[in-house]
């Protein structure tokens, strides 16, 4: 681990101007991943600045029904939060699916959507990476591709984002307040993570120096039925293979699809807001036929990966049936 | 006539459900593990790895390295010590060939682990890399017989006319299964504390036999073992991966050496476990059966295919079972090898009967399935009469009493046999059931001392206590030994300071150790009597048992297990294990149940979820880590049972004993495989069973 | 580089100077001996260094000692009272839910946490209904204790152990009330 100095911040402009003015520096919050990264030689800052004192971390109402959370609520926190548990079953599932209880309690919701993409050349500095280092090669391509993407991938990069909360985030139409050297702006959940492209070792579209400093939770109409749903390789603590964040309204509660929001984790480099599934499912009748043509119109461009062990191919079926079942479950009568 | 090495004990200590003697530090942490012994100043030590699979090391520029702030000194090929070995696994630093990714190159030592890791990372190395073949297949025209199999079977064997068998049967199967490769991975990493006083080696290491570790690190280091000390009071599990010794003992004292009057420290990272530590072979396994209409076999064969290392031959045993568990007048087993660019694999919970009861086991499901015979009536059919491999009598066999008694309990007398009808909730659910054995393992040289002391019976063995629970048990059996209460018995273990001790691997720890105990006590009170005077001593040892020439001794056991697996997703869920084992006398109910619910626990774990990863092109397991290497979670056990039938087998030990760390894990994945069949009507006969193997035949 | 940080462990206070790379756990291990939380795979994929920090339970694996500064941190070691054990560690004895014990410092912490968070009524990912207070089921439980892993297999008595952890703090919660209930009754 290369050596680095250590800051905390206690307000979110000393924090921006502690890392917007060196190159070199980094933000620490729950350190889930990058203290990972730090041993790992994947992360070599200079200079690190804890932010877990820098932002809010409280969870404060909005006018309308909204919430804001601070940067520095914990994961843990949010998903124990009375209003986030009435109003949002998908994001405290994705939250409760995410990680382990004291990883829950460490994480932070600022923090959680910045980590990095997963994956295992990425976390073995042995091993050929673009992302870690631009230009080496893709380990990826060709090895075990069992955890990388179907959707958006690019020449460079197969690795998918492993935030489940960010998932649930994407779906849901949350707004990112971000504070830099310039100032304060706010962005819509679904830009603040990009593709690979053509330059992979660039996972978000906020500058260096840039702070999430709270994120803010929509209402939604009272009738949405909204989950989250995680599939892995064991019942808990381990990465998606694929992951659906659903929220949906029926007519009436029972009749045509008023609105749907759909995300999916572990197909890309991003959370994937499904819009094309979202634009079948508008106004259609809740079956099973347009919950398919769903999934189907949004994986058209799906491109599976081959690789170690059978590749990823089985990704794509995987979507579509845990697609469908969500949205089944989302849409069933409720029982009385 | 009785024989001293079997002369039965008196069961009042033995049998009884005593809490842990090692409990309490273990539950808050106070025991102290190899690599938090006591030192005043200690070093640290951190190492680094080959990144080719094959090659030379042409230079190392340590330069870097040593002039960091703290760092003491830095090994490698070029400037390490000399050590006296022929094992490749062993010989670290003492060649600039690499002959596996990420074999030690070199090693830092420094004040601080910080630093030391800085160190490592610093240490620029250059190679000539040369080809490498990693990839284990059939086709390979290399593959070898070996001399024996682990650890001194016969690689083939043959009896009858196999092809014959086949060519005339009724029913006929002939199919090929695969295990994976499996990384032990204990929770504590292998570890190191060393410490050199003048010409005297001391080590605290996590290792599962002191006695032997000595041995080994006497003649690398050229010293009489008077002078090394190997300790180790506790182990953080090992599963036979703390068995033989690693190369981070030899680092460590290498370094130790090199700065006298310094406890060093080193332990493996997760990472490098995964290629330092052994491991179990993937094995791939022709199975063939011949059955009349009745189910009866007239033939049985395996032809098993796996890897080992260049480095270091090892070669797994996994024919083994099908040798003895059924009767079948035809009999054929072979073994054959690929030597790789690979780290050398090695013991893993039950080598042999673990995976080599998983091909078996399926088969025998998928020809009761042909014949629409129950599966466990299949298995009852060809119960052998006496061992059809030597010949000889059972000591005790008592797997049809296992397989009704878990039958019984498991409710399979409902079972509809049809596979892919029940579903729940939006779960397919089925039921499966397998066989497991083990053999009775008695290993030589082990000694015990009992003395008086303050009025008390200690007892010495350098024995280990991985999680097993010898802290306890050996003191149950030395207080029935000596018929007094199990409370007068001090027990001590885990140092060479004590009697010589054999490594506790092949479930053998109870019969030799316990033996060993035994005699002990009996010399004890033969020579003192009931009354013994301050510091009386004697000892005692194990000896051959006699018996294993008139007899064949092994523990068996029935698994069941209920599988779900979810309609939509192909998600697979077991809810329920249970298995009822026959393993002669149990010593401590508690710690038994625990070892064979841990067994198959970690059987669960490799039917679903275990499987390391190698990367053809660069050499090693990708996956190596917690993280990418899954072992089962918490949530992923649900009800686990197991149970024991009252066996009284008077020929294994004094105790009636028969070792249980190993069998629960044996069958295990093969009960799974059948359940999941069972519930979705898809065989998977490669292991893990994950998702995307099912998802394909699962209904729109 | 250094920092100097103040750290609350198991009752006592230390002042300490490591540098600024050292985790919380090496801190707790290296310059404190105090071993009760140990080292499974110092990255957090495996539960063995949980503590808790101001009663939460966290890895101290991925916290930066640096930024510890003025917590307070129960260890196994520190859940004991003397020669007593802790009820989570009794029922841990009392149910064989270790076997080589390495785990087990982080199982009991976790556990210790696992009481408090269920008292708080906080959900988890088996939780049928997020907006009730889930009641202790084994399903909740093994869940909850699923950032823990134990090679061993112990899980099922892990279970078994928190159970009945959970019973008697319960029943001494009910017990409290009640004394409470009657005082005031009395006043």
């Amino acid at each position: 681990m290369r050596p680095f100095t250590l800051a905390t911040a206690t307000d979110a402009r000393e924090a921006v101007r502690l890392v917007a003015g060196d190159p070199d520096a980094a933000f620490l919050a729950g350190g889930t991943n990058l203290v990972d990264h730090l041993k790992l030689g994947v992360a070599t800052p200079g200079a690190l600045v804890d932010v877990t004192r820098a932002t809010s971390a409280e969870i404060t109402d909005l006018e309308g029904g909204g919430l804001r959370v601070g940067a520095a609520v914990r994961n843990s926190d949010l998903a124990a939060d009375r209003r986030v548990r009435e109003r949002h079953p998908m994001l405290v599932r994705s939250l409760l699916g995410g990680a382990s209880g004291q990883l829950r309690n460490m994480a932070t919701v600022g923090g959680n959507p910045l980590q990095r993409t997963r994956c295992v050349y990425f976390q073995d500095v042995t091993t050929p990476c673009n992302k870690r280092e631009p230009r080496s090669g893709c380990g990826a391509r060709g090895g075990y591709t069992r955890y990388h993407a179907v959707l958006g991938a690019s020449e460079h990069c197969l690795a998918t984002h492993p935030s489940d909360l960010a998932v649930a985030l994407a779906a849901l139409d949350a707004t990112v307040h971000v504070l830099g050297a310039d100032g304060e702006r706010s962005l819509p959940f679904t830009e603040l993570h990009r593709l690979p492209g053509d330059e992979p070792e660039r996972d978000t579209t906020l500058a260096h120096g840039e702070l999430v400093t709270a994120i803010d939770l929509p209402a939604l109409p009272p009738a949405t039925r909204s989950t989250y749903r995680k599939v892995r390789d064991r019942a808990s603590y381990a990465f998606a293979l694929v992951s659906v964040a659903a929220a949906v309204e029926l007519e009436d509660g029972e009749g045509w699809v008023r609105e749907a929001r759909i995300a999916l984790g572990g197909v890309a480099h991003v959370p994937w807001r499904a819009h094309r599934a979202e634009a079948v499912l508008r106004g259609a009748e809740p079956t099973e036929e347009t919950f398919l043509a769903a999934a189907e119109a949004e994986l058209v461009d799906a491109r599976p990966l081959d690789g170690l062990d059978g590749g990823n191919a089985f990704k794509v079926p995987l979507v579509t049936r845990t697609l469908v079942a969500t949205l089944r479950e989302l849409t069933q009568e409720r029982e009385s | 006539m009785t024989d001293p090495s079997t002369e039965q004990l008196r069961p009042v200590a033995i049998g009884s459900d005593l809490e842990r003697r090692d409990g309490f530090p273990k539950v808050t942490g106070t025991a102290r593990y190899a690599y938090e012994s006591e030192a005043a100043s200690p070093a640290y030590c951190r190492l680094v790895q080959s990144t080719v699979a094959r090659g030379r090391v042409d230079s190392v520029d340590t330069a870097a390295a040593e002039a960091l702030d703290g760092v003491l000194l830095v090994r490698t090929a070029f400037d390490a010590e000399s050590l006296e070995t022929d094992d490749g696994e062993l010989a670290v630093l003492q060649s600039r060939e690499v002959a596996f990714r990420g074999q030690v190159v070199g090693m830092v030592v420094a004040d601080t682990a910080e630093a030391a890791l800085r160190g490592a990372d610093l240490v620029e190395v250059a190679y000539s890399p040369a080809p490498h073949d990693v990839v284990l297949r059939t086709g390979r025209g290399d593959l070898y017989a070996p001399e024996k199999v682990n650890p001194s079977f016969e690689t083939d064997t043959s009896d009858g006319d196999i092809d014959e068998a086949v060519a005339t049967a009724t029913a006929v199967l002939d199919r090929t299964y695969t295990t994976a490769m499996y990384h032990n991975n204990p929770l504590e990493p292998h570890a190191t504390t060393a410490y050199w006083d003048g010409e005297a080696l001391t080590v605290w290491d996590s290792t599962q036999g002191v006695h032997p570790t000595r041995a080994v690190l006497a003649d690398l280091f050229g010293l009489d073992r008077e002078r090394v000390r190997v300790v180790c009071p506790y182990v953080g599990g090992g599963f036979g991966s703390k068995g033989e010794p690693h190369v981070h003992v030899v680092l460590a004292a290498m370094a130790a050496r090199a700065v006298p009057g310094r406890h060093v420290r080193l332990a493996f990272t997760r990472q490098q476990m995964f290629a330092l530590a052994g491991y179990r072979t993937p094995t791939i396994q022709r199975m063939r059966l011949a059955a009349d209409q009745s189910g009866r076999l007239a033939g049985i064969a395996i032809d098993v295919v796996e890897q080992t290392a260049k480095v270091k031959e090892f070669a797994e045993q996994t024919g083994v079972p099908t040798r003895m568990m059924y009767a079948a007048p035809h009999r054929s087993t072979t073994h054959r090898l690929a030597a790789l660019d690979v780290p050398a694999p090695s013991w893993m919970r039950a080598p042999g009967e673990c995976p080599g009861m998983f091909g078996p086991e399926v088969a025998m499901d998928e020809l009761a399935e042909e014949l629409g015979i129950d599966p466990v009536e299949l298995r009852v059919r060809n119960e052998p009469e006496v061992d059809p491999e030597s010949g000889l009598p059972w000591s005790s066999r008592n797997l049809v009493a296992c397989l009704r008694e878990g039958a019984d309990r498991f409710g399979w007398a409902d079972r509809d046999p049809r596979p892919g009808l029940r579903e729940e909730d939006g779960w397919l659910v089925g039921t499966g059931v397998a066989s497991s054995v083990y053999p009775v393992n008695r290993m030589a040289d082990s000694t015990a001392t009992i003395r008086r002391e303050q009025g008390r019976y200690v007892v010495e063995i350098g024995a280990a206590d991985l999680g097993t629970g010898t802290w306890t048990t050996l003191a149950q059996i030395a207080a029935d030994a000596l018929e007094v209460d199990v409370a007068e018995v001090t027990m001590r273990i885990g140092d060479t300071a004590y009697p010589i001790a054999s490594v506790a691997g092949g479930s053998s720890g109870m019969t030799t150790w316990g033996s060993a105990v035994v005699n002990a006590a009996r010399a004890f009170r033969e020579k003192f009597g009931p009354e013994p005077p301050e510091d009386a001593e004697a000892q005692g040892s194990t000896e051959d048992n006699p018996a294993t020439e008139r007899f064949a001794m092994y523990a068996f056991g029935a698994q069941f297990a209920q599988a779900r697996v979810n309609r939509d997703t192909g998600e697979v869920r077991v809810p329920r294990l249970l298995g009822v084992f026959a393993a002669g006398r149990i010593i401590n109910p508690r710690t038994a149940r625990s070892q064979l619910i841990g067994g198959m626990t970690m059987g669960l774990s490799m039917a679903l979820h275990e499987q390391s990863v190698l990367d053809p092109r660069f050499g090693h397991v990708v996956n190596h880590d917690l993280a990418e290497y899954h072992i089962a979670t918490c949530a992923d056990v649900a009800e686990i049972e197991a149970r024991w039938l009252e066996e009284h087998d008077p020929h294994v030990n004094p105790m009636g004993s028969k070792g249980i760390g190993e069998i629960g894990i044996v069958g295990t994945a093969a009960a799974v495989a059948n359940a999941v069949h069972h519930a979705t009507g898809v065989r998977v006969r490669n292991l893990p069973i994950t998702l995307d193997k099912l998802l394909p035949a699962l209904a729109g | 580089m250094d920092t100097a940080i103040t750290l609350g462990v198991d009752g006592e206070v230390y002042r300490l100077t490591v540098d600024t790379r050292t985790t919380l756990l090496d801190a707790l291990r290296e310059q404190l001996d105090v071993t009760s939380p140990k080292k499974g795979c110092d990255h957090g994929q495996c539960g063995a260094c949980t503590v808790l920090v101001g009663g939460r339970r966290v890895l101290a694996c991925l916290v930066l000692a640096g930024t510890a500064d003025g917590a307070e941190v129960t260890t196994a070691a520190g859940l004991a009272d003397g020669d007593s054990p802790h009820p989570v560690q009794r029922a841990f004895l009392d149910n064989d839910a270790f076997q080589c014990g390495y785990c087990t410092p982080g199982q009991v912490c976790s556990a210790a946490g696992v009481l408090d968070e269920l008292a708080a009524g906080w959900p988890s990912n088996v939780t049928a209904d997020l907006t009730t207070e889930p009641a202790a089921s084994r399903a909740e439980i093994a869940e909850r204790m699923a950032g823990n892993l134990c090679r061993c297999g112990a899980y099922v008595n892990i279970v078994a152990a928190v159970e009945q952890a959970v019973e008697q703090a319960t029943e001494q919660a009910t017990e409290q009330a009640a004394e409470q209930t009657a005082g005031q009754a009395r006043r």
